[in-house]
């Protein structure tokens, strides 16, 4: 279960301290599937990488699985990425020097929990059984975004953030992805916090939260 | 206005990566200083050789000089004047007082024409008259003139700016008292126009004469030094481009989206290149002026220890101080900006070819790599090959450093290639997916550290090769040195009647067991140098005495004195081997003997030959006859030192004992090797430099590659040390590289080069010891070179990795 209560965040910048969150408190139950939308700006991203212990926060507590990310350091917070939480970055963060094969099974075997048979599943339900042997800048955007979130699902975390995990798709492959991202959360029983600009897309999972001025409107 | 537009736009690149900026600059001042610097070393050298030759009048004026080299009689200048022929008389020579040598030349003002030297003594000069009359004078350079004061035993001083340090010039007949060489002189200067004349028959039977352009002798003899000198400022000129290559290759890869951002708007490729080109200029410019600034403090620094070894290895002298020739900073500014052109050389031509659309895409990089690399083995083999011709084929100086420069090139070429085989093995071996990771990034990092780690390569390689020559050398003189000073003490009479009765004396002194004559004359042996030294037969020499080839009883042969010992450098200069017949010059004419054995001579730059005394004696009866050595009792030594002073009135530097020679012989070597082991430990720094500056300007690609990693759960501890592990690694496989390639420049310094250039060669010692000092230097200079940037790494704050993941906010 993920639990963000009253998260408050800001960055310098040469004009004084602009707030990016505010008093931002949420749920997600696992299996559950919940939307973050909101305009440029809004705070979406900085609020997926504060739940993932990529940034600190200034004010509040995030929770994940019961473990408290706020008062984590620089090892806890390294230690529940690789083992709790998948990734699907919006510019894809595959790692270049590693073919696609390793990149899809890289976190789950830094997490101790590699299963060829799963793994098997997952790229061919992605399609990506022609593209093992290629590295990543040999793939088109729309593959290396699949070859992202087979990555973030391979090692069957408990939490899935994304960041616009389809916004390099065209529409009908971003639906696709979308339905298989939910079909596989649901069988393997993780929550999806996904951050979209598509009201379409968001109008398709179990909740919806929208950032305004870095606070939950509704 | 376009040209500007897009010069500002480049330009914002440096503003926006100061470090890279100064990098660059750096680079190019470190190239342009050692190489300049040395330059500078070089040029005052030969500058003061050029005055020195000017004084005795060669390289404007013709020589006349007696056959065998050595003094001859006035009478004979006499009479060549008496015949017509406008000659003037020359006395040179080295007077030692206060364990200091002092180079006397004695001149005749009157007959001296204008054109022979720069001494400006002549009619209208006011000084004439003082120098020609008693109390006469001597002129000295002005530091010459400091550091002597006002002596007692010398003419008054008079300053002369021309002269170079350590000389006086003085009226021949007083260089005849100072030298002790009543009626003799050393050579007669001619016009050159009368140097094609046949000498008249009376005379030419014992003298010759010398065309005007004869090279002078410490032009020959200092050439090897010198040339070895600028083979190091070469090899520090090469590793510094390394960083200027680095650098700008790495700013074009950076300003690759800028470049394309440029072409896509309408700046043409050839403008776009001209003003890379502009830029490049602008850049060697000022790198190359610092580098002078910093060249001249290098030479400024390093010239004593030059000084040093120049009058340890050839007595010849430099002043203190270093004089400023615009062509001097002129040649380095335009080598900045050769090698700087050719650094960029590359980085150039794919900015006139960039395809204004093409992502970054370091794997099809990995495989032009990969093309390169093949390329690069293809040189590298080439090169070797040709290292190879020249050391079968080759002859001379220039053909040793060119087997060892293409040994060092195509090794260096061959790096990348070795060092990709091996990470290729390492990842194929990796189990474990960060150990995989690593390996592979490896693999994909090597093309940015290929340079710094080719110069890490040279630098590594070619201090283990000094360095083990040097060491070699050290332990193989040290033992020569108690194979050659085997006197207990070495005495030296005011002239032969006193030697005569030291001689006496001292055999008839209890705890004497022999008195062995040291006499020495000196002469030339097919117009080389030669010292030629009378010893008497005893077990002292056939017992130490270094033989490198010998006939069998080649001691009873020069016993006999129809044989000599020649030295090792000698025979390798002419050929010659034990059972050869020789045809030696002496006053009387030539003496033909057959050559028993070679014996070792280190570091002497001239020919040496000995001979047995009775022979010395018969041939060379004015040779100098005042030295022996004394084979004594322990404990006897300072007791006879004490009383052979008092008795025959002997100074310091005349009795001097084995333990003082020994020790004088070390210093002079050690200052030899002095300037070379400074330029050894410049070309590891620039090496060092170039390691950092590479980590350095990579250091913002990497971040970029290891965010993911960090996103995926490994910390910035680990990542920081799997970087630094891997730097050690790179380091490690490239010092291993480095051991086999040392030892192989060790052999080529040794067995070619050093055999070229003095004559003589060492045994070469394997010193497992500094090959473990060398693989921690290696590793030293990796884990200073990567410890600012992973400490950077380490301390990241997340803004700084999220900000590579150019996510919205």
């Amino acid at each position: 279960m993920l639990e963000v209560a009253s998260v408050s965040k800001s960055y310098a910048t040469a004009l004084g301290p602009l707030a990016v969150l505010d008093g931002v408190t949420l749920d997600l139950w696992p299996g559950r599937s919940l939307a973050l939308t909101g305009e440029s700006g809004s705070g979406k991203s900085t609020l997926l990488h504060l739940i993932a212990g990529l940034d600190a926060v200034d004010a509040g507590r995030i929770r994940v699985g019961g473990a408290e990310v706020t008062a984590m350091g620089d090892a806890g917070r390294s230690a529940l990425r690789r083992e709790a939480i998948g990734l699907v970055f919006q510019q894809f963060n595959l790692i270049p020097s590693l073919d696609v094969a390793a990149n899809l099974a890289f976190q789950a075997r830094l997490a101790g929990r590699h299963d060829p048979d799963w793994l098997a599943v997952l790229t061919r339900r992605l399609g990506l059984g022609d593209l093992l042997a290629r590295y990543p800048e040999a793939l088109s955007g729309g593959q290396q975004q699949r070859v992202a979130i087979a990555r973030a699902l391979a090692g069957r975390p408990g939490l899935i953030l994304a960041d616009e995990p389809t916004g390099n798709l065209d529409e009908a492959t971003g639906d696709a992805v979308l339905d298989l991202m939910l079909e596989l959360v649901a069988a393997s029983g993780a929550s999806l916090l996904m951050v979209t600009h598509s009201t379409r897309l968001a109008a398709r999972l179990d909740a919806q939260a929208v950032l305004r001025q870095g606070r939950i409107a509704r | 206005m376009r040209a500007w537009t897009t010069l500002r736009a480049l330009m914002g690149h440096w503003r926006r990566h100061p470090v890279e900026c100064l990098t660059l600059l750096a680079g190019l001042a470190v190239a342009t200083a050692l190489w300049s610097g040395v330059q500078a070393l070089n040029a005052e050298a030969r500058a003061s050789y050029a005055r020195s030759a000017a004084l005795l009048g060669t390289g404007t004026l013709a020589s006349v000089v007696a056959e065998d080299g050595g003094r001859f009689a006035r009478e004979d200048f006499v009479a060549l004047r008496l015949l017509g022929w406008p000659v003037t008389p020359l006395l040179d020579g080295r007077l030692t007082r206060d364990g200091e040598s002092l180079r006397i030349i004695g001149i005749d003002p009157i007959t001296l024409p204008a054109s022979a030297s720069a001494l400006r003594i002549g009619e209208g000069d006011e000084r004439l008259t003082d120098f020609l009359l008693p109390p006469h004078l001597a002129l000295a350079a002005p530091e010459t003139l400091a550091r002597l004061g006002a002596p007692s035993d010398l003419p008054p001083l008079a300053a002369s700016e021309t002269l170079p340090p350590d000389t006086l010039v003085v009226d021949i007949g007083v260089a005849e008292r100072l030298l002790d060489a009543e009626g003799r002189v050393s050579r007669l200067l001619l016009p050159p126009e009368r140097a094609g004349e046949p000498l008249p028959a009376p005379l030419a039977a014992r003298l010759r004469v010398l065309p005007e352009d004869a090279e002078s002798d410490l032009d020959r003899l200092t050439a090897s030094f010198h040339l070895n000198l600028a083979a190091f400022g070469f090899l520090a000129f090469v590793v510094g481009l390394f960083i200027v290559y680095s650098a700008i290759g790495l700013a074009f890869e950076q300003r690759k989206p800028m470049i394309r951002t440029l072409r896509a708007c309408g700046v043409s490729a050839r403008l776009l290149t001209g003003v890379m080109l502009a830029e490049t200029v602008g850049f060697a410019l000022a790198g190359g002026a610092l580098g002078i600034v910093a060249g001249y403090g290098i030479a400024a620094a390093l010239l004593p220890d030059v000084a040093a070894s120049l009058e340890g290895l050839y007595g010849a002298t430099l002043p203190g101080r270093l004089s400023l020739d615009p062509a001097w900073w002129l040649a380095g500014m335009a080598l900045c900006l050769a090698g700087a052109l050719a650094a960029a050389g590359g980085s150039l031509w794919r900015a006139a070819r960039l395809p204004v659309l093409a992502p970054a895409q370091p794997q099809a990089w990995l495989a032009d790599q990969r093309r390169g690399m093949r390329h690069q083995l293809a040189a590298a083999a080439l090169i070797a090959a040709g290292s190879l011709v020249a050391l079968a084929f080759g002859s001379g100086l220039a053909a040793g450093f060119a087997v060892l420069g293409g040994l060092l090139v195509s090794a260096a070429l061959a790096l990348p290639a070795l060092l990709a085989s091996a990470l290729a093995a390492g990842h194929r071996r990796a189990r474990r997916p960060v150990a995989e990771w690593a390996w592979a990034d490896g693999r994909q990092q090597l093309s940015g550290l290929s340079l710094a780690l080719m110069a890490l390569l040279l630098a590594l390689a070619v201090n283990l090769g000094v360095g083990t020559m040097v060491e070699s050398f050290r332990r193989t003189f040290v033992a020569y040195l108690d194979q050659r000073l085997v006197s207990d003490l070495y005495v030296t009479g005011q002239d032969s009647a006193q030697a005569r009765d030291i001689a006496a004396w001292a055999a008839a002194r209890p705890g004497v067991a022999a008195v062995l004559p040291i006499w020495r004359a000196e002469s030339r042996f097919r117009d080389w140098p030669l010292e030629i030294y009378g010893f008497a037969d005893h077990a002292t020499y056939r017992d130490n005495w270094p033989l490198v080839a010998a006939l069998p009883d080649a001691w009873d042969r020069v016993a006999g004195g129809a044989a000599v010992l020649v030295s090792e450098q000698m025979a390798r200069r002419f050929g010659l081997a034990p059972g050869d017949r020789l045809t030696l010059p002496t006053p009387a004419g030539g003496w033909e003997v057959e050559l028993a054995a070679i014996h070792r001579d280190f570091g002497n730059p001239v020919g040496q030959v000995m001979v047995a005394s009775d022979a010395f004696a018969r041939h060379w009866p004015e040779g100098d006859r005042r030295r022996m050595g004394l084979r004594v009792a322990p404990g006897a030594v300072p007791g006879l030192a004490a009383a052979l002073a008092a008795r025959f009135g002997l100074g310091e530097e005349q009795i001097v004992d084995q333990r003082g020679r020994k020790e004088f012989s070390l210093r002079i070597f050690e200052k030899t090797f002095a300037i070379t082991i400074a330029l050894n430990a410049l070309t590891l720094l620039v090496a060092g430099v170039a390691l950092l500056t590479s980590l350095l300007t990579l250091a913002d690609l990497r971040l970029v590659q290891l965010a993911p990693l960090w996103a995926l759960g490994l910390t910035r501890a680990q990542l920081a040390w799997l970087e630094m592990g891997k730097m050690l690694g790179l380091a490690a496989l490239t010092a291993c590289a480095a051991l086999p390639l040392g030892l192989a420049v060790a052999w080529v310094l040794t067995a070619v080069v050093n055999v070229r250039a003095f004559g003589w060669r060492l045994p070469v010692e394997f010193l497992p010891g500094q090959w473990g000092t060398l693989f921690a230097l290696a590793l030293l200079c990796a884990f200073v070179a990567a410890l600012w940037p992973i400490w950077r790494l380490r301390r990241a704050s997340p803004l700084t990795l999220l900000q590579s993941f150019s996510n919205e906010r």
